[in-house]
Order: structure tokens, then sequence, then C-alpha cells
């Protein structure tokens, strides 16, 4: 299945894009997913930070599971946030 | 429009008049504003970067949640993105309420809870390079 993963801030900047395409297993999590982002892109999250993530606008744990055309980001630490 | 992302000016007053009602006897505005230093670095300028589509669902929850708590029925924020110049307007909460008590104590959760959970992210600009807020510990500065 296919994902669409969108990088802001910190993250768009160590990617050196705004957004990419996954292809992942069916039944593939969000922990597969950071997983391979952080394989194709080692400079995000470079220093083991937990990254977050959102789904389709909603943050989820790494638990989440896929699904076809599900839209991910990755969530820097927010603005003057206390997380 | 009750949440506002957008790369203009913000009016304060245009925004507080949208949610007047003869109803209330309380306003509150609230303003953030761009600041000229942090932690003594002197700030040329800031960029403010939102994930819009998630950045106005969380908001909208958050207004969802001080209508249940405190009865808020007219609430509305504006966020500006892109490049703010210092003492610029970034944020503008507004919240109108029968009585005060609950425009105050609404106010002060919907910015709090915009700073924790609203996708925006802003960038300072030094004279020796710049900085994602809240990332500097973790994070070296990209340096210009």
């Amino acid at each position: 299945m296919k994902v669409l993963v969108r990088f802001f801030a910190l993250y768009r900047e160590s990617a050196g894009t705004n957004r990419t395409t996954l292809e992942l297993a069916d039944g593939a999590t969000v922990k597969d997913l950071v997983g391979k982002i952080l394989t194709d892109y080692p400079a995000v999250a470079s220093d083991g930070t937990a990254v977050v993530v959102a789904v389709n606008s909603d943050y989820v744990s790494h638990n989440f599971v896929l699904h076809e055309g599900d839209e991910a980001a990755l969530i820097p630490p927010v603005s003057g946030g206390i997380r | 429009m009750k949440i506002r992302l957008t790369q203009d000016v913000l009016d304060p007053e245009e925004i507080t008049q949208q949610i007047r009602r003869d109803t209330n006897g309380a306003v509150i505005t609230f303003l953030g504003t761009t600041r000229n230093q942090t932690r003594g670095n002197r700030v040329l300028y800031l960029e403010y970067e939102a994930y819009p589509e998630m950045a106005t669902k969380q908001i909208l929850h958050i207004l969802a949640e001080v209508k249940d708590r405190w009865g808020i029925e007219q609430a509305t924020v504006a966020h500006r993105v892109g490049r703010l110049d210092i003492g610029e307007i970034s944020l503008v909460v507004a919240i109108a309420s029968p009585h005060r008590k609950e425009a105050f104590a609404a106010c002060q959760y919907t910015v709090d809870r915009i700073k924790a959970i609203a996708p925006i992210w802003k960038k300072e600009a030094f004279e020796n390079g710049s900085a994602w807020v809240g990332c500097e510990e973790l994070h070296h500065a990209v340096h210009s």
C-alpha cells in the first residue's frame, strides 16, 4: 500500500524535501513507517528523539495501523510547546 | 471564519468584531507578538510554518473543548504564517462570553493548547544563523 509522508519545519529541512510516498506492507504500523523514514532520511531526528507522527491530521501512537492512501506527517516539537 | 491561517497582517479589531454579540458581557482578545530577542540573542525576523489542514483541525478541536468546558459560543483564532518582522502580531485569539471569568479561562486554555498541539513552527533568524524554536537543545542551529 502507498502512504504519503509529509515533513515540516526542522524535519523538512533535514529530509531535504517536504513529502515522499512510501510503499509499505499491508498492516504496517506507524512504527514501521518511522523505521523506514529514519533509514531513508538519516538526518531526520538524527539525535534519536522519539518522532511524533500524525495520520490524517490526528496525533497517533506508533502502534497505529496504516491504510492505503493515509497521509502521515512527521511533527517536530511544536513552536513554544510543552510536549 | 472561525480559524484563519494567513500570510496577511492580522487586524485584531476586525477579528474581535467577528465575535461581538449583545448577549456577551466579556470579550478577551489575546495577541501573540514577535519578540526582538530570545535568551539575550537579538532576533532579526521570524518565519512561521504550519501544517494547515492539521492546524485547523486541532484548533477546531480546542474550540470544541472550550465550548464544552466554559460554554463559549463565540471564539476565533487567527495565526500568521510566513515571514514576520519584529513587533508584528503572530496570533490572535478572541473569546466572548456572557461573563469575564469564563472568557479569561477559555482564552488562556486556548492559547496554551495552540502552543502545545497546533502544528505551527517558528524559526528565529539571528545575526549569525537561525534556529527552530523548541529544538535548540536537540538540534544545531542551521547557519546561514
